[in-house]
């Protein structure tokens, strides 16, 4: 068969038993991705609003910084459906012409809706030190100040006024935006749960809770890439200018405080997610419906090591586990937030995939080969390269958007 | 006049109320829903497929394949034919190599012999789209590529669909592929540039034991219609509320 009469699925899946033709792992590793990088949009928003919203004042460090990560977030929410279209040229089609009875026709408003709140946030949040920097530039030589001055002329948008009243102001806005932010954000991912849960040929899928589990696994997940980055960032700092500086300009790595207070909403919201999961898991066992002699020996055997000691084991008991042991160090935080975010992973991973692992026919599975080294663009998109790019270029953007909206205290 | 801003905007948002409630009594029709308010829709598609004719002969395959510009080797296909063993043990084997395009000339299934001895029953039973009345494609495609028309078949714009497979995933049935050419989502239509015409879809023609027909639900004198109407027929999968309109004769409980 010539390469362009490749059907999508074909290179990728491994069938056994009796499969209808017509099906492959049609949704592969970007379905994946899509779901965990608007969990963890909408898990760093979540983080941040709940200093600006319910004044948590132990969160104000991570907050500022969650915030302009979950701007940095944001557009890769978008992008692994861009790539897993098979016709990407087209992907403005359900913006333009949106069919309302389909759950994705809703997600440009969504996603629209929550990008204005989140940047319109981060302004009124940074209007003040925007001004400040204009001004600071004001009458400095060089082409690269002038440069950023500009730019920060940009950003101010006109709007000049950092007086007590105007600032004030400004602080009333971004608390405004970041209250109706939450459920604007628990929107855009609940709606991505809903994406699932609503698709009644789907016996793994098709479930009322799928929306309210993909919400808390998304604010676990957001919480513990934030504190993650945040701890990594501030330590390497530290590390940096232990190294160089002299004695006075010595700073410390991340602050223990922010991070046992952010550790607290991590712990509830993963036991509020894990709870909703074998609640799921249970009652599906319980009522016994017609599907569940084969999601039955998907979960317990074919996709066991994924699901039970994978996600449930590693990525939430172990982590839970070393977050409650006391005397708890930094050290200690990032192996359990790095399994943390790798359980929510696979949470994804396990509903994706896993969802596919069996035939509508429920006479056959399907096992999902993932691409690794890609011999076509279909390979590249749909491996594990295409994943990594997806999982690497909210850091570049929070290191460009960074320079002119810092987010962490500087030296 | 003096008006203040506050006032201003109260009488925006009144008289904007006023226009918008007797709006909101009307109903707004697409042109295709007028049409069907007007006239009474006349014809509604409809499948018979009659197991116990079918020898698994893979002629439909074949001529579907053609007709539809299928690519021939690709291991998708818009109609299959699945072959059932079923066993002493109650066990069924099922099967469907290439769709059974070529037939089922081997007694292995999936390199498993299978005693004669050992087989109470075994039947062949096709499979094509179903054209749902209450079709879960229909309703979750983003962008309103796969649309139904009023003579009840769903049909896909190739110029409209933006290939994100929520379709593929939406239908119970597994009917629906990624067509390797277009790239676009793709399934079988009973031939619709054919039924429009008067003729029979390929595969109908193609079946040379007469086990797939077509017919017209809404008229009474139709053989298809008839048929459905007094005899036992059976649907796939009726637990998902699609309202399928592929019928079965001697539907076996086995069957996926």
């Amino acid at each position: 068969m010539s390469p362009d009469l490749v059907v999508h699925g074909v290179e990728w899946t491994v069938k056994e038993l009796f499969v209808y033709p017509n099906e492959f792992i049609y949704w592969s590793i970007q379905i994946v991705m899509y779901p965990y990088m608007t969990g963890l949009v909408a898990g760093a928003f979540v983080l941040s609003s709940l200093y600006h919203v319910f004044d948590q004042k132990g969160l104000k460090e991570i907050a500022q910084f969650s915030l302009v990560f979950s701007l940095a977030l944001l557009p890769v929410a978008a992008l692994p459906l861009l790539l897993h279209l098979q016709q990407p040229t087209r992907a403005m089609g359900p913006l333009l012409t949106p069919h309302f009875t389909s759950a994705i026709a809703a997600f440009g408003i969504v996603f629209t809706t929550y990008a204005l709140i989140v940047i319109s946030e981060i302004w009124f949040v940074y209007r003040k030190y925007f001004v400040e920097q204009v001004e600071a530039l004001k009458g400095k030589t060089g082409l690269s100040n002038s440069v950023t001055r500009l730019v920060y002329q940009v950003l101010t948008m006109g709007a000049y006024d950092i007086g007590d009243k105007a600032v004030a102001i400004d602080k009333k806005a971004a608390k405004i935006l970041a209250g109706v932010g939450i459920p604007v954000a628990c929107f855009l991912h609940g709606y991505a749960g809903f994406i699932f849960g609503s698709v009644k040929a789907n016996a793994l899928w098709m479930s009322p809770l799928m929306p309210v589990i993909f919400i808390m696994s998304a604010v676990v997940s957001g919480i513990a890439l934030c504190m993650l980055t945040y701890i990594v960032i501030m330590e390497w700092r530290a590390f940096q200018s232990r190294r160089s500086a002299s004695e006075a300009t010595k700073i410390h790595g991340a602050e223990k405080e922010v991070i046992f207070e952010a550790k607290r909403y991590l712990l509830g919201f993963l036991v509020a997610a894990i709870s909703l999961e074998l609640l799921d898991l249970i009652f599906r066992g319980y009522t016994a419906m017609k599907s569940w002699d084969i999601l039955r020996s998907v979960m317990y055997g074919r996709d066991f090591v994924n699901i039970f000691f994978l996600q449930y084991t590693l990525g939430n008991l172990v982590p839970f586990v070393l977050l409650l042991l006391p005397k708890l160090t930094i050290k200690r935080t990032v192996v359990a937030l790095i399994l943390v975010l790798f359980g929510v992973f696979m949470m994804r991973w396990n509903v994706v995939i896993g969802g596919q692992a069996f035939s509508l026919s429920f006479s056959g599975y399907m096992h999902y080969h993932i691409p690794v080294i890609p011999h076509s663009m279909e390979t590249f998109k749909e491996g594990l390269f295409g994943a990594l790019t997806v999982a690497a270029i909210p850091f570049l953007l929070f290191s460009v958007i960074n320079k002119f909206v810092p987010s962490l205290r500087s030296r | 006049m003096t008006c203040s801003r506050r006032q201003f905007l109260k009488d925006t948002a009144t008289t904007t109320l006023a226009a918008a409630l007797p709006v909101s009594t009307m109903v707004f029709l697409t042109p295709g829903e007028l049409k069907a308010a007007v006239e009474d829709k006349k014809t509604r598609w409809t499948f018979l497929v009659d197991t116990n004719k079918c020898v698994g002969c893979g002629m439909c395959v074949k001529a579907c394949k053609l007709e539809n510009e299928i690519p021939y080797d690709s291991p998708v296909t818009r109609t299959w034919v699945e072959r059932y063993v079923i066993t002493k043990d109650g066990e069924a084997h099922i099967d469907s190599p290439l769709g059974g395009r070529d037939g089922f000339i081997d007694d292995k299934i999936r390199d498993e012999v299978i005693d004669p001895k050992d087989i109470t029953k075994a039947f062949f039973v096709p499979k094509l789209c179903n054209q749902c009345e209450n079709a879960p494609c229909v309703q979750v495609c983003p962008v309103g590529a796969t649309y139904q028309t009023e003579d009840g078949v769903v049909l896909i714009d190739r110029d409209w669909c933006i290939g994100c497979g929520y379709c593929i995933m939406a239908c119970p049935y597994g009917v629906r592929f990624f067509h390797p050419v277009t790239k676009t989502a793709d399934k079988c239509n009973f031939c619709y540039h054919r039924t429009s015409k008067g003729l029979e879809p390929a595969c109908v023609q193609a079946c040379a034991f007469d086990a797939r027909k077509i017919g017209n639900l809404k008229d009474p004198d139709d053989p298809v219609a008839k048929t459905i109407a007094t005899k036992r027929v059976a649907v796939l999968k009726d637990e998902y509320g699609t309202k399928p309109h592929v019928f079965y004769l001697g539907l076996d409980e086995n069957v996926r």
